[in-house]
């Protein structure tokens, strides 16, 4: 964190100066174990041994926070008798088809859930669902994005057993499931000494409960694994079972890759979802807008005014030609007919089936995986559209990528077109960035931007200017969704740029009469409001761009709601209803944050409730009840249908309901946890570009791990081209630990040549005690360490890391590994077509080839 | 591997700045510094005494050095046409300032000095100005010995007792020395003696130098400055022992005793310029003697509490 | 120019010459937080307009920069030590609140065990110390490097002359001249920033308070209580350099909070400032200058020939 969120890290030093124990859980030793109170190394890729073991030492010494996992958990309700774990089926969960590499997760549900006819509608593609065969074309997945904030639908509350006894209750599953997590395992797996475990285990676990509460933080190196969405899963077990959701210092904190990822979800650059995680409906499946919304509407929690947010959305983009005649144009909305996700894009180029790309802010030649499969499909477009700051490696690999210098593409066979757009920076223009913690925080502009630069805002407006203007006058109806768009955002300064506050209201939205709304719980179906992203609603309250308040922290209370603006309804911690017992006082005193007032009848505290303002702790729901309504006094998790939190997941997940560690797809060693070695429910992709290491293989037996530096950004388009970053670290380099450099005769400062199936690439020697040698047993695991930020051009250039790195995916979110396995050798790397024919050679020596082309 | 921690230095790099000043250009400066400051003694006496062509040669190797000087002065500078900022101030903490005040007039009124010699004219003024660059001969010839010593390297600074006495001796040699070169004997007893004299407080001075400093003035004892130190101490010995024994005899080796010195005096600047410069360059020369000072304070203070 | 050469100096902006001065201001650099982000390095360049000072990969762990210089006035150093278990301690809970009787936390410092044989990782953010008694200023023949209201030492870039003197003269290896431009560089606290009340580029950046800018003797007792917080949680090796008036300097208008050796940073353990001794040389310049005088005089006396 300190490596690469320096400025965030500012907060755990205030933290640590306070007291709190930082320990850092890393392959390497980076500058943030420098200032933790302990580092563990563990090898890359095995989180889930590792959470799974502390799970397992909650769960084994009963150090969960009994109260809260009762009453504010699933843990109590019970699953159907058709379930069974990996504990029963050798290391895999009931419903799996090897044929597909699927699950089918119907035997996953609650007892007595009512088999409702809309189940697995949201996702057509769910093999649970009546009309996944009709999909054959489409490899299924539930896709997490998709239910977002809400989560996945249960159609009914479960069965309860607060007595935690009943043997296919939650709680029973999940201490069973992770029985065989013990240290000893974690050591095997991880090569963790017991002795380190134990020290985090009981760490975390005296720092958590009624006192006290600890807070993960994460980055990639925890969702860049083809297991990335059940590491993540095992944190929130965690956390959940030692009740440190929803409380103040509590939480579970994805640190974001660069400025404003959060806001590209929450307004999203996904292909799968609509602003405010409303899932982008499915052709197949979605033919009205009644169709759409009947599962969301029928179900409880807030996610059940899912048809108001969608409503809203709507109006706000087709205005007044949105009716409800017309379902609010709903049929404008364009429709999934499968997946669409960057390596299905970069496939379908590969195969012809992509002629164009937009690359805004973006740089796939160095920054996505398999850097050669990125640039064989920019070779094979059409058109290709770079709108960035600089001259970046994807606007330019037509005449200086590596399959230039190594002869596999020749300029002169390259038919795409490329235009390049230069971009304002961030300081060019205004406008608003969300980070990790929700926050809108407001930019304002520097300066103008230089010679043609001009801002991405400006250009998608512009672009939809210039289409309208020539479609205007058009009779076809496939272009009225275009003509009938509100376009019409007001201009300003010598550029015209669009006026970035009036974006903003928009997304904020507006009531009937044009005022601005102040909350989302103002949304209504019969298209009165207008709003561009629901859960954004009350960014723009009072006619005032919230997101842009300063208040300095000190000016104000702890929560400091006066900085910025954080969605939902500023609210600084999500689920805070949880901060408070059942009867709802908190906690402790030490940990108040938001509490019933029974002589106010209202929720209370530091931070806006997370919960219904007025409903009493020991409210019961009405039978039957729908939405908001269905949620007790004691359902903190008020986007869930049951207002539980999920400790086992019945529905949502592509690859099982618990989690469950397999090793990455590339692995020096066997799974000593489980029979499968890979995730199951893996998605291979099939390129010849694409061959994969076979498991322990002597021909790449390292273990390789890409990160990156706090001296660059990401792929290095905004740091390698500016001398005072580029000179901070000048040159693309490898860290290996003492022991390896001995072992292959690396010379530090000297060159290194790292070659996987997929291409080599070279790099200087960094030979360091911070990378450590770990033991398995009898066994020595070394990393190999690469940062990634170097390409081919700049004023420092170097090899990409990512062509490196091989492409099998989680099932979930479509995301690879970032470690897998390779060689390292001393010396610089071959130049031109020798460079293939080494790694062709070490493909045939360890017969890594590319997965086959599956059913699917 | 990543070099590991030293308990002495960072990745053994120097801890204080090496000088930027620029070799020959300034060791000559000091040389040239030292011969024109002596020189000066030298004219005086000599007109004081009636040794016309004595006092000729010296005149000119006053005026000669100072202006040489000033332009090897000058050329050191990395921004030369600011040479007269110089003259902003005068602050008595910068020896090159003060310098910069001496050598000033010390040029104009060496160059009248000799310029009337030569020329025959305005020989009151001449003398006038002669009298003037001799007051101010001799702290041209040492305060070179404050600018080196007023350093933070360790084996300048550690010799500022005797660096002054060096140069004096350096300047008087080299004086001596050149004055024997270009004058007939019969005129040149004093510029022997002159040469005798500042060889022995050389030597003298040297010798106590390198003894007094110990692992500081090691530098000056070994590799290139080393050799160039004790190359000097030959030449100084050999020649001011030729000169005094022999020079009064022979119009030859009282040229060849008079140019060992003069390059003797040259080898001393460079010697000790280049010793400096490798006292610098290495860390442990700034570390070690600071480290002792530490433990003896520290024990002074433990045994201040003892007792 | 000061009038006071060496030994504690209460007022030193006084003792320059102002009147009605500002309360001298300086650096607390308390390394024991620094997470070596270098954006010190950045936002001062950023500021100062200071040019790129080399491409080249060092070896020296991440210090690509090597060492302070006339383009790098901010410089963080990064030093690997590998250290043994022994040195481990049970980690202990913060001590506030119940889970009473809680042991006290493990040391903040950045020792940090890790595997068989743990690493410990250094880092420091070097810079121009702004002595009490600062050589670069004494030395200076032009009066460039100049002692300014708030105590600090910047120089006149329209004045300086790269005669280069005051780059030996500095006892820290800081001020240098830069090439192809000829004049002599350093950190200027921001004379410019300070001047309008903001906070030097390099403080204002640090994201962990490692670098703390303010009034001397607000930043000495500052300095203070954190060595007693990190002595009292028994982290080995902290101290404070550079903040002892009594100092070979006159202490530091800049000075820092190490974790081992101030040598081991690149830092001179005792640091004299050169002119302590000018008195001794000039009296010695002046004796060697008689004496010339005298070689002078004795080599006339005696037989006319």
């Amino acid at each position: 964190m300190a490596e690469c969120h320096p400025v965030g890290f500012q907060w755990v030093m205030e933290a640590k100066r306070k007291g709190a124990t930082i320990i850092h859980v890393d392959p390497r030793f980076t500058r943030t174990s420098v200032v933790a109170d302990l580092h563990v190394p563990l090898r890359a890729g095995t989180d889930i041994a590792f959470l799974g073991g502390l799970v397992h030492h909650v769960l084994e010494n009963d150090l969960d926070f009994r109260e809260y996992v009762v009453h504010y958990t699933n843990a109590a309700a019970i699953v159907g008798e058709d379930f069974r774990d990996t504990e029963d089926l050798d290391g895999l969960f009931s419903g799996y088809d090897p044929e597909k590499q699927q699950y089918d997760p119907t035997s996953w549900q609650y007892e007595n859930a009512p088999q409702s006819p809309a189940a697995g509608e949201r996702d057509p593609g769910q093999p649970a669902g009546p009309a996944a065969s009709q999909e054959p074309e489409e490899h299924e997945s539930a896709r997490s994005e998709q239910t977002g904030s809400g989560g996945p639908t249960v159609q009914a509350k479960p069965e309860r057993d607060e007595t935690l006894q009943h043997p296919r209750c939650v709680f029973q599953i999940l201490k069973r499931h992770f029985a065989r997590y013990t240290p000893q395992l974690v050591a095997e797996v991880c090569g963790v000494p017991e002795e380190d475990f134990l020290r985090v285990a009981k760490a975390l676990t005296e720092n958590s409960g009624r006192e006290r509460t600890s807070a993960f933080c994460y980055a990639v190196g925890w969702t860049h694994h083809s297991t990335g969405v059940q590491i993540i899963r095992t944190a929130s077990i965690l956390q959940t079972l030692l009740g440190n959701i929803g409380r103040p210092g509590g939480g579970i904190l994805a640190l974001r890759g660069h400025a404003s990822i959060q806001g590209s979800t929450d307004i999203p650059t996904l292909f799968n979802i609509l602003p405010g995680y409303i899932p982008m409906p499915h052709a197949a499946q979605h033919r009205s807008l009644e169709e759409f919304v009947a599962e969301d509407a029928g179900s409880t929690g807030f996610w059940g005014n899912m048809d108001a947010y969608t409503v809203s959305l709507l109006k706000a983009w087709w205005g007044d030609s949105a009716t409800a005649d017309n379902e609010f144009r709903f049929d404008y909305l364009p429709r999934l007919t499968g997946h669409h996700g960057t390596y299905d894009t970069v496939v379908n180029q590969i195969e012809g089936r992509s002629p164009g790309y937009l690359v805004v802010g973006e740089n796939p030649a160095v920054g996505s995986a398999n850097g050669k499969m990125q640039r064989l499909g920019l070779a094979n477009l059409e058109w290709l559209v770079v709108r960035d700051l600089t001259m970046i490696e994807t606007a330019t690999f037509w005449k200086d990528g590596p399959e230039i210098e190594s002869g596999e593409l020749r300029t002169e066979d390259i038919g795409t077109e490329v235009f390049f757009l230069p971009a304002a920076s961030h300081v060019e223009k205004k406008g608003s960035f969300t980070n990790t913690q929700r926050m809108l925080q407001w930019r304002h502009q520097a300066v103008q931007p230089p010679g043609d630069a001009r801002s991405d805002l400006q250009f998608y407006f512009e672009l939809g200017r210039r289409i309208r203007a020539k479609l205007a006058g058009s009779t076809d109806e496939m272009d009225r969704p275009l003509l009938d768009l509100t376009w019409d955002y007001p201009t300003e300064g010598p550029l015209d740029e669009p006026d970035a506050e009036a974006v903003l209201r928009e997304i904020n939205g507006w009531d009937d009469s044009g005022d601005a709304l102040s909350s989302y719980t103002q949304l209504a179906t019969d298209g009165s409001t207008a709003c561009g992203c629901w859960i954004y609603c009350g960014v723009y309250a009072d006619e005032t761009n919230q997101a842009a308040r300063r208040t300095p922290h000190w000016e104000q209370s702890l929560v400091a709601p006066e900085w910025g603006w954080v969605w939902p309804a500023n609210r600084r911690i999500l689920y805070n209803r949880a901060s408070a017992d059942p009867d709802g006082k908190p906690w402790s005193e030490r940990k108040k944050y938001v509490w019933w007032d029974a002589e106010q009848e209202k929720w209370v505290g530091e931070d806006v409730p997370d919960f219904v303002a007025d409903r009493a702790p020991d409210h019961v729901p009405e039978e039957g009840a729908t939405g908001p309504d269905a949620l007790g006094g004691r359902d903190p998790f008020i986007m869930q249908t049951d207002g539980k939190a999920w400790l086992y997941v019945p529905t949502g997940l592509a690859d099982g309901p618990l989690p469950t560690f397999y090793e990455p797809v590339e692995s020096p060693v066997r799974n000593a946890a489980h029979r499968p070695q890979r995730n199951p429910a893996l998605e291979d992709v099939a390129e010849p570009a694409n061959p994969i290491n076979p498991t322990e293989s002597r021909v790449f037996p390292y273990v390789f791990t890409s990160y990156r530096l706090t001296e660059h950004h990401t792929a290095g388009g905004m740091s390698r081209t500016l001398p005072y970053l580029s000179e901070l670290q000048p040159e693309m380099f490898v860290e290996v630990s003492p022991r390896l450099a001995e072992e292959r005769g690396l010379e530090h400062a000297g060159w290194a040549t790292i070659v996987t199936s997929r291409s080599a690439i070279e790099a200087r020697v960094m030979v360091t005690a911070r990378m450590r040698s770990l033991r398995l047993g009898e066994q020595w695991v070394e990393h190999v360490g690469l940062p990634y930020h170097w390409g081919a051009n700049g004023l420092v250039t170097g090899d990409s890391v990512n062509d490196l790195v091989g492409i099998a995916l989680d099932p979930n979110v479509h995301i690879q590994d970032k470690v897998g396995t390779c060689d390292i050798r001393p010396g610089r790397r071959p130049r031109g077509p020798a460079l293939l024919d080494l790694v062709e050679d070490y493909r045939r020596r360890s017969g890594a080839h590319p997965a086959e082309e599956d059913d699917a | 591997m990543v070099p590991e921690a030293s308990p002495d230095s960072y990745y053994g790099r120097p801890i204080i700045k090496p000088p930027t000043w620029k070799t020959p250009d300034v060791p000559l400066y000091l040389f040239l510094g030292g011969l024109a400051g002596a020189s000066a003694v030298l004219a005086e006496g000599a007109a004081v005494t009636g040794r016309p062509d004595l006092e000729r040669v010296a005149r000119v190797a006053a005026s000669a050095g100072a202006g040489l000087g000033t332009v090897a002065l000058i050329h050191d500078l990395h921004r030369p046409e600011r040479f007269l900022n110089m003259l902003r101030v005068l602050k008595p903490t910068s020896p090159l300032s003060v310098g910069s005040w001496i050598l000033a007039p010390f040029s104009g009124l060496s160059a009248a000095a000799a310029a009337s010699d030569l020329t025959g004219r305005l020989p009151r003024l001449g003398r006038a100005a002669g009298m003037g660059a001799t007051a101010l001969g001799p702290a041209l010839a040492t305060y070179t010995a404050a600018l080196l010593a007023n350093t933070a390297v360790p084996a300048w600074h550690d010799a500022h007792r005797e660096l002054p006495f060096v140069f004096a001796g350096s300047g008087a040699t080299a004086a001596g020395g050149l004055a024997c070169m270009f004058t007939p004997t019969d005129q040149a007893g004093p510029a022997r003696r002159m040469l005798a004299a500042g060889a022995l407080v050389e030597l003298a001075a040297s010798e106590r130098l390198t003894s007094r400093l110990g692992m500081v003035g090691e530098p000056y004892r070994e590799g290139r400055p080393g050799r160039l130190m004790k190359a000097a101490r030959v030449l100084t010995a050999v020649g001011g022992t030729a000169a005094l024994l022999a020079g009064g005899r022979s119009r030859t080796v009282s040229t060849v005793a008079g140019a060992a010195c003069v390059a003797a005096s040259v080898l001393t600047r460079f010697g000790i310029f280049e010793a400096g410069m490798a006292s610098a360059r290495d860390p442990k020369y700034t570390v070690e003697p600071q480290r002792e000072r530490l433990r003896a304070r520290a024990a002074q203070a433990a045994s201040t509490m003892a007792g | 120019m000061s009038s006071s050469l060496s030994g504690p100096l209460h007022d030193v902006a006084g003792d320059a010459g102002h009147e009605d001065h500002p309360p001298r201001m300086g650096f607390f650099t308390d390394t024991s937080v620094c997470i070596g982000c270098k954006a010190c390095e950045v936002a001062c360049k950023e500021w100062n307009l200071v040019p790129e000072d080399g491409l080249s990969l060092s070896g020296m762990s991440y210090d690509n920069t090597q060492a302070l210089g006339a383009s790098t006035w901010r410089h963080v150093a990064f030093v690997e030590q590998p250290t043994g278990r022994a040195s481990r301690t049970d980690l202990g809970m913060p001590g506030i609140g119940p889970p009473g009787g809680a042991e006290p936390p493990a040391g903040p410092g950045q020792e940090t065990d890790s595997g068989e044989g743990g690493v410990r990782w250094l880092m420091s953010s070097d810079v121009c110390k702004h002595c009490t008694h600062a050589a670069c200023l004494d030395v200076c023949p032009t009066g460039s490097l100049f002692r300014t209201e708030f105590g600090t030492v910047v120089v006149q870039e329209d004045i300086c002359n790269g005669c280069g003197y005051c780059v030996p003269a500095c006892p820290y290896g800081v001020i240098d001249i830069r090439p192809g431009d000829g004049r002599a560089f350093k950190c200027t606290l921001c004379y410019d920033r300070i001047g309008e009340g903001m906070t030097p580029a390099c403080a204002q950046a640090c994201p962990t308070e490692s670098i703390q800018y303010g009034e001397l003797d607000e930043l000495r007792e500052r300095a203070g209580r954190r060595l007693g917080e990190l002595q009292e949680q028994g982290v080995d090796g902290a101290r404070l350099y550079g903040a002892d008036p009594d100092d070979g300097v006159g202490g530091d208008g800049a000075f820092f909070l190490l974790l081992d050796e101030p040598e081991v940073y690149g830092l001179p353990p005792d640091p004299v400032v050169t002119t302590r001794d000018l008195g001794s040389m000039w009296r010695h310049v002046g004796a060697a200058a008689l004496g010339l005088v005298g070689v002078g005089v004795a080599s006339f006396i005696g037989r006319r020939r």
